[in-house]
């Protein structure tokens, strides 16, 4: 089975620059919303894109993703949607590492081994699960393991060197390294002490390194390349297509990812 | 196999009761937890605090409350030749309600770690008041999130945390109850983690709360425990409390787990278990909340669903681990009693035994009164009313259809 997590982070590495992950919630502002959002990500400069799963009570993110899962969910909008919506990108050729960001009860609900199975066959590269730690994981994670879809755990700067060891230990596809020690949304600048926590993860983890929460600047993106493997970039994306007239919303995410990835100053230095 | 001696001696080291608990939690806290398991440990070992508590709880909180016989309740209720019932008088503790006695305890615990800013959440207002009285007397910093909707409904406790110096900072997300104050307050610790303790109010939420605050109020049955043998010679038949999250309930089972003690927790039905109710034990699932397996309320997709309860105190999607393990077990029994038959218990201890107790133990008076009628003579019944009912004039005011 092809890696598409491993296959990226060869090329950007090969680059010289870091990869841009993108965050967007399901099947958001509209239930089909999603495809045509993806792909103006991707059209954009985005080298990945996580799918939020929307939940009641996500207590890790902020105003912004909870006011949008809060309108998915309002809408009537399951898994099922934001993996029917994994499932037509795949189809529609979309060949970019897709992964699922969420909370673990909707997936304990389905049963672990029948969603991991849903997931993988849906095209989901790797899983997210903010609430679920290192230690309670493995119900998830073999499954998840069997059927090719990689278990991302996250790291935070107040992580003990035993937990960032179990996670370079047991993690796959890369680590989630969360920047601040807060819930996720926009910031003006990224955190002070990013440079230290990133090398202590590093002495103990061979994974790829991905840093999000508080990612909404093209200086964010290219400090965090400096010392990391890849910038996620969640809020800004939830804030422009919120901002946004639809008619222009797929402009404005292009146009965000442009900015992001640095092809909008490549663009202009060329003209 | 688990035996009988092993039950008093969960959770396991990982935080679990059987197959509930743990912790389900973002990473950035799950130092935090360790901590403060660390911090409980060495505070449990240590006898200097075990002295302060006994004393603050003595002096401050006014232990130990007495065990009151209630036999004009049992007598109308049964008739001539009524079991014995004694009621443990958690409403007779300074502040009103059993939650001050794990407030204070982990305010200490809090100094102990040195954070000087303490977090919480409440839903009627009783673990808040209890949270800012305790930060008043330590000298901590207090900030208590609450719902829009409890705030509506208990004007009366808002002003009194604000009066013992806590900022109430109104929750407006979701279904803006308890359960959203709960996420709010998580989220006010994930960002403050280094200088914060998350006083949390009830026996949910990840290990190791369940079992601290389990450890803070199990006060409660070993002194009804030692109470009930001096006054009947003998262990009670039966002992029955109100469960939401379920700190009362743990806090009178908890001393009576290994003995041959039939133990009763009771839900709220709400508007009865077809309609919108409280009652996850009755008619949840098994799924992750707040940080720990349990039983909860939620839809076939695994979204959390609102509950609805009179007593605002009950009113919660989730309940603790070690319930869902009594449940499973088959160690501890649990019914559930509608807002109807809640009130009418409300008021039948307010007429019989001059006692005005809060909704939520109206909840085991009301299973009590079902209860009685069928058992024998010699029976000895121990109900914990966990809070007097000062708090709940407003909400049954207006479901009696009177103006104050």
């Amino acid at each position: 089975m092809t890696d598409r997590i491993a296959q990226l982070f060869e090329r950007t590495r090969a680059e010289g620059r870091p990869a841009l992950i993108a965050f967007v919630p399901g099947c958001w502002p509209e239930p089909d919303a999603t495809p045509g959002i993806v792909r103006a990500l991707l059209e954009g400069g985005a080298d990945a894109v996580e799918l939020g799963v929307p939940f009641s009570d996500p207590l890790a993110d902020g105003v912004t993703n909870q006011a949008a899962y809060q309108q998915a969910l309002d809408a009537g909008v399951t898994q099922d949607d934001v993996l029917a919506s994994v499932r037509a990108l795949r189809e529609d050729g979309v060949s970019a590492p897709l992964l699922l960001m969420g909370y673990f009860n909707p997936m304990l609900a389905r049963g672990t081994a029948s969603f991991t199975r849903a997931a993988a066959e849906a095209g989901v590269d790797g899983l997210v699960v903010v609430d679920l730690p290192v230690e309670e994981a493995a119900e998830l994670a073999e499954p998840a393991r069997a059927h090719g879809v990689h278990l991302v755990y996250l790291l935070a700067p107040t992580s003990t060197r035993e937990r960032i060891a179990a996670v370079g230990e047991h993690g796959s596809g890369f680590v989630y390294c969360v920047s601040v020690t807060g819930v996720t949304g926009a910031r003006a600048q990224v955190s002070e002490e990013l440079p230290a926590f990133i090398a202590r993860v590093r002495e103990h983890a061979a994974l790829p390194l991905a840093v999000g929460f508080g990612i909404s600047a093209r200086e964010h993106v290219e400090e965090v390349g400096r010392i990391a493997d890849a910038a996620i970039v969640g809020s800004a994306v939830v804030q422009t297509i919120s901002e946004a007239p639809r008619e222009r919303r797929h402009d404005a995410v292009r146009g965000l990812m442009e900015r992001l990835s640095g092809r909008a100053t490549a663009k202009a230095a060329a003209s | 196999m688990t035996t009988t001696a092993d039950r008093s001696a969960l959770p396991d080291e990982r935080g679990y009761f059987g197959g509930f608990g743990g912790r389900y939690v973002p990473e950035t806290l799950m130092p935090a937890l360790a901590e403060l398991e660390e911090a409980y440990r060495a505070a449990r070992e240590d006898a200097a605090f075990g002295e302060e508590l006994d004393r603050l709880l003595r002096e401050f909180v006014g232990r130990p409350t007495p065990i009151t016989r209630a036999d004009r309740l049992a007598e109308r209720i049964a008739g001539e030749g009524a079991p014995r019932v004694y009621l443990k008088r958690e409403d007779l503790t300074h502040t009103g309600a059993h939650k001050i006695n794990a407030a204070l305890a982990q305010g200490l615990l809090a100094q102990r770690m040195g954070k000087p800013r303490i977090v919480a959440e409440t839903g009627a207002g009783q673990h808040g008041v209890a949270t800012a009285t305790a930060c008043a007397l330590l000298g901590l910093e207090c900030v208590v999130y609450m719902g829009a909707e409890d705030v509506r409904r208990q004007a009366l406790n808002v002003f009194r945390m604000k009066l013992l110096g806590a900022e109430v900072r109104t929750v407006e997300s979701g279904s803006r109850t308890l359960k959203d104050a709960i996420n709010e307050a998580i989220r006010d610790w994930v960002t403050n983690v280094r200088t914060t303790h998350y006083l949390l109010g009830s026996v949910v939420g990840p290990h190791p709360y369940p079992l601290l605050v389990r450890d803070f109020q199990a006060v409660i049955g070993h002194e009804a425990r030692a109470q009930l043998i001096e006054a009947e010679g003998r262990l009670p038949s039966i002992a029955l409390a109100c469960v939401g999250g379920g700190s009362n309930a743990i806090g009178l089972f908890h001393a009576f787990v290994d003995d041959p003690v039939r133990l009763i927790g009771v839900e709220a039905a709400g508007e009865g278990l077809e309609g919108r109710h409280a009652a996850p034990l009755a008619a949840g699932a098994p799924g992750v909340l707040h940080g720990s397996r349990s039983y909860l309320l939620q839809d076939a997709h695994g979204q959390v669903t609102e509950a609805h309860s009179i007593s605002a105190g009950l009113d919660y999607p989730g309940v603790g681990p070690e319930h869902a393990w009594l449940k499973v077990s088959e160690r501890a029994e649990y019914v559930s009693v509608t807002d109807a038959e809640a009130l009418a218990a409300f008021r039948l201890l307010s007429e019989t035994e001059g006692i005005i107790p809060a909704l939520e133990p109206a909840h085991a008076l009301a299973h009590l009164a079902r209860l009685l009628p069928e058992l024998g003579e010699d029976e000895l019944v121990l109900v914990n009313l966990s809070g007097r009912g000062d708090k709940d004039m407003g909400t049954v005011a207006d479901a009696l259809g009177v103006t104050l």
